[in-house]
């Protein structure tokens, strides 16, 4: 009757008592007006993992980014990221969270540097001036750093939206679907940034590109029908066995 | 977020219809149809009130409303000034109370759902919302037709007609706002805010119209004069704020009903939807 | 705890700048609202057909309905133009206090209506020619403007997740602000024609605005919330 996949309700990366949590969901779950797109979620991802989040659409992934992003509200259960709970403590979750969907964020009207000016504002930085010229030159948009954003062309405001998701030094950088958003330059550059922070940022990135999404990562989240379906190791899998899971779900009662 | 987990009612002793006899069952199946309890309480004690309590309110609704009616039109004297058309008085001064009751439960509901997040307390307020407007557009109405009578208007600008009048926007667009959001949180959320905005607006705005009313006192509501009155017209209008409080309670009920259905309906034909 | 009120205030202005910033260069919304003010102002001269004698008594009314629907246009724009590009979301991910988001926008409203009542205020007296230009309009048109824009900015975010969201808008704050309407424009025809014994309509302004500028300062984050 109730055919589950994978019945364990929580999964664990192999870590030490010492090593501390980048991510800590315990049996969260969203509910939206007519379903429930999260059901009883549990997880834990050390800091410096690099997730790649997959699963069929409808499955939950962009909620589960959403919430993590403090832009939506856990309905049941509890989320801690970096030991800040998302709820109570949204603000200090925010500082250390970055977050680039599939929408630039970004003020048309203002140049690309008046942007990353004005978050860096609103993050309350210091130094805002020389980050955003520093982030600027490492996207390439240098030349065009006091063009409005309006003139961009859409890898460039790609770029430039990455620049504002790393603006502030997130310690956990959540992208939707990045290689969907960005264009290959692009994702050069993000690989390479995220390469660079390997130690101190946790990445979370959601893909349908199965095979990419299994290169670029170490550890594989798949989400099916708002439950965690598997968690494990990226080596661990095949793309087969991840299409697998895709066509059961599209088979399988709600 | 709770979902009010339902189950079916499971009386311990025989339906009442069974005692009847068999050519009055459909009617009465009918009838209960709108007043079955969903749930059964725990507590064996609670169960006849939960059983009965809606059929007591009910008749109890019916004998007020009738006393009521008879009072205002045979027991209470009439008025020397106005004549019979006094009359209405009784059930436009029953009505506005009740009116301002409903909003009153529509404030309290809405602070509990934004600090709850049940949604039990949105049903609330929406049954509250629906009944309050219907009785604010009898408060309206009644008022005007006793104006068309006395002062040969349909409308005069008197404070506490004027605001009802904003009232009844308020609740319209309380409703109207439902309309519009649909049945989701996002929209139970808006119209929790309008609920205590409004709610808080309403006494702002007597004091406004009655200052605005100051300068133009060409009518007069002459209904300060419950001190001097008689008993017998104290008491009707008691009766009659009685009758439409337990009338108000008793379509509350239904209402809540209706609200808790179509949301558990339209949950329902979602799963079926996704299948 | 003193460097929380700081980041507050801060973030209050950048939104405001940033809002001001894009607003100049969009040019969408002021030079609309303020074309319609003074239309209004206009057409209601014709609708009523004034004359001399009774200019003193139905102008300021005119005035104040002019600024009313032009607050309409103004809300609705500012909240939607944020919906359309990307939405709420940009200023949400930020670690701002969601009152600072209400204050930025409050403060951001008044200063696109108050340009427009630069404008429409001397055209109103010179084209009804009523000596309303003294000091005290300014008070009364600020706190006036206040109590409409409170209002207006919490359910310009209410109404922004609707279709049919420039009827909603007005559906909705209309009748809310009617004391305020009273009060403004029983203050502004005591400028011009005082009337002894008049209630202290500038005392239910002051009220109202505060009122309800702490409910919509409250409630605000509960409508933009997911």
């Amino acid at each position: 009757m109730n055919a589950q996949l994978v019945s364990p309700l929580s999964f664990e990366t192999p870590h030490t008592q010492a090593t501390p949590m980048s991510v800590a969901v315990t049996r969260a779950g969203k509910l939206y007006d007519l379903r429930p797109a999260l059901r009883d979620i549990s997880l834990t991802i050390p800091v410096g993992a690099r997730v790649a989040m997959l699963g069929p659409n409808g499955a939950g992934k962009t909620t589960l980014l959403r919430i993590l992003a403090t832009l939506a509200k856990p309905s049941t259960g509890r989320v801690e990221i970096e030991g800040l709970d998302v709820v109570t403590e949204a603000n200090d979750v925010r500082r250390v969270v970055g977050y680039v969907g599939h929408q630039p964020h970004l003020y048309d009207e203002l140049t690309a540097r008046e942007n990353l000016l004005f978050f860096a504002r609103m993050y309350g930085l210091r130094d805002g001036a020389q980050r955003a010229g520093k982030l600027l030159e490492r996207v390439g948009l240098r030349a065009k750093a006091n063009q409005r954003v309006r003139t961009l062309s859409r890898g460039q405001t790609q770029r430039l939206a990455l620049a504002r998701g790393i603006l502030h030094e997130p310690r956990l950088l959540l992208l939707d679907e990045p290689d969907t958003g960005l264009d290959d330059d692009a994702n050069a550059l993000l690989a390479e940034l995220i390469r660079e922070r390997a130690d101190s940022l946790t990445t979370i990135f959601t893909t349908h590109n199965l095979e990419r999404g299994l290169a670029l990562s170490d550890t594989t989240l798949v989400l099916v029908g708002g439950r965690v379906a598997h968690m494990g190791p990226a080596r661990d899998l095949t793309v087969d066995a991840v299409r697998a899971w895709y066509t059961r779900a599209g088979r399988r009662a709600l | 977020m709770q979902v009010a987990k339902e189950s079916p009612g499971t009386p311990t002793s025989p339906p009442l219809d069974q005692s009847l006899p068999r050519w009055l069952r459909p009617a009465w199946r009918t009838v209960a149809a709108v007043w079955r309890p969903a749930r059964p309480y725990a507590f064996a004690a609670w169960r006849p009130v939960q059983r009965y309590g809606e059929y007591v309110l009910a008749a109890a609704t019916v004998v007020t409303v009738l006393a009521a009616v008879w009072m205002a039109f045979k027991y209470a004297p009439t008025d020397a000034l106005q004549g019979d058309v006094q009359r209405i008085e009784y059930f436009h001064v029953a009505l506005a109370w009740i009116a301002f009751l409903a909003f009153f439960v529509v404030f309290l509901a809405s602070v509990a759902y934004l600090w709850r997040r049940d949604e039990r307390w949105d049903w609330i307020a929406r049954a509250a919302a629906e009944v309050g407007t219907v009785f604010t557009t009898l408060v309206l109405i009644t008022g005007s037709l006793w104006g068309h009578i006395i002062w040969g208007t349909w409308w005069a600008w008197d404070a506490r007609l004027t605001t009802t009048l904003i009232l009844w926007f308020i609740y319209v667009g309380y409703l109207l706002l439902r309309s519009y959001t649909g049945r989701s949180e996002s929209g139970a959320r808006a119209a929790a805010v309008l609920g205590i905005i409004g709610f808080v607006d309403v006494p702002i705005d007597y004091l406004s119209v009655t200052w605005w009313r100051t300068l133009h006192p060409s009518y007069q509501v002459p209904l300060g004069q419950t001190a001097q009155a008689p008993a017998s017209v104290v008491s009707t209008l008691l009766v009659a704020v009685l009758a439409f409080t337990l009338l108000f309670t008793f379509l509350m009920l239904l209402v809540y009903r209706m609200q808790r259905a179509q949301s558990v309906a339209q949950r329902l034909r979602a799963r079926v939807e996704l299948e | 705890m003193m460097n929380d009120t700081r980041a507050f205030w801060q973030q209050t202005f950048a939104i405001i700048w940033k809002d001001l910033r894009c607003e100049l260069r969009a040019r969408q919304v002021w030079v609309s609202m303020a074309m319609f003010a003074v239309l209004v102002l206009v057409v209601f001269n014709f609708a009523f057909d004034l004359r001399v004698d009774n200019v003193a008594a139905v102008g300021p009314g005119a005035l104040w309905i002019a600024f009313v629907f032009a607050s309409m246009l103004g809300l609705g724009r500012t909240m939607a133009a944020e919906q359309e590009h990307g939405s709420l979301d940009r200023l949400l991910l930020c670690p701002v206090d969601r009152k600072a988001l209400y204050l930025a926008k409050l403060l951001g409203n008044l200063i696109f209506i108050g340009v427009v009542e630069v404008i429409a205020v001397p055209v109103f007296a010179a084209i009804y020619s009523l000596p309303i230009l003294t000091g005290m309009i300014v008070p009364i048109v600020l706190l006036g403007t206040l109590g409409v824009a409170a209002v207006g900015t919490l359910f310009s975010a209410v109404a922004a997740n609707t279709r049919a969201r420039e009827v909603l808008l007005p559906l909705l704050v209309f009748p809310l602000i009617v004391p305020v309407v009273i009060g403004a424009v029983k203050a502004s025809q005591a400028l011009v024609s005082p009337v002894p014994n008049d209630p202290p309509w500038i005392g239910l302004l002051i009220a109202f605005d505060v009122i309800f500028l702490s409910i919509s300062a409250i409630t605000f984050p509960y409508v933009i919330e997911e």
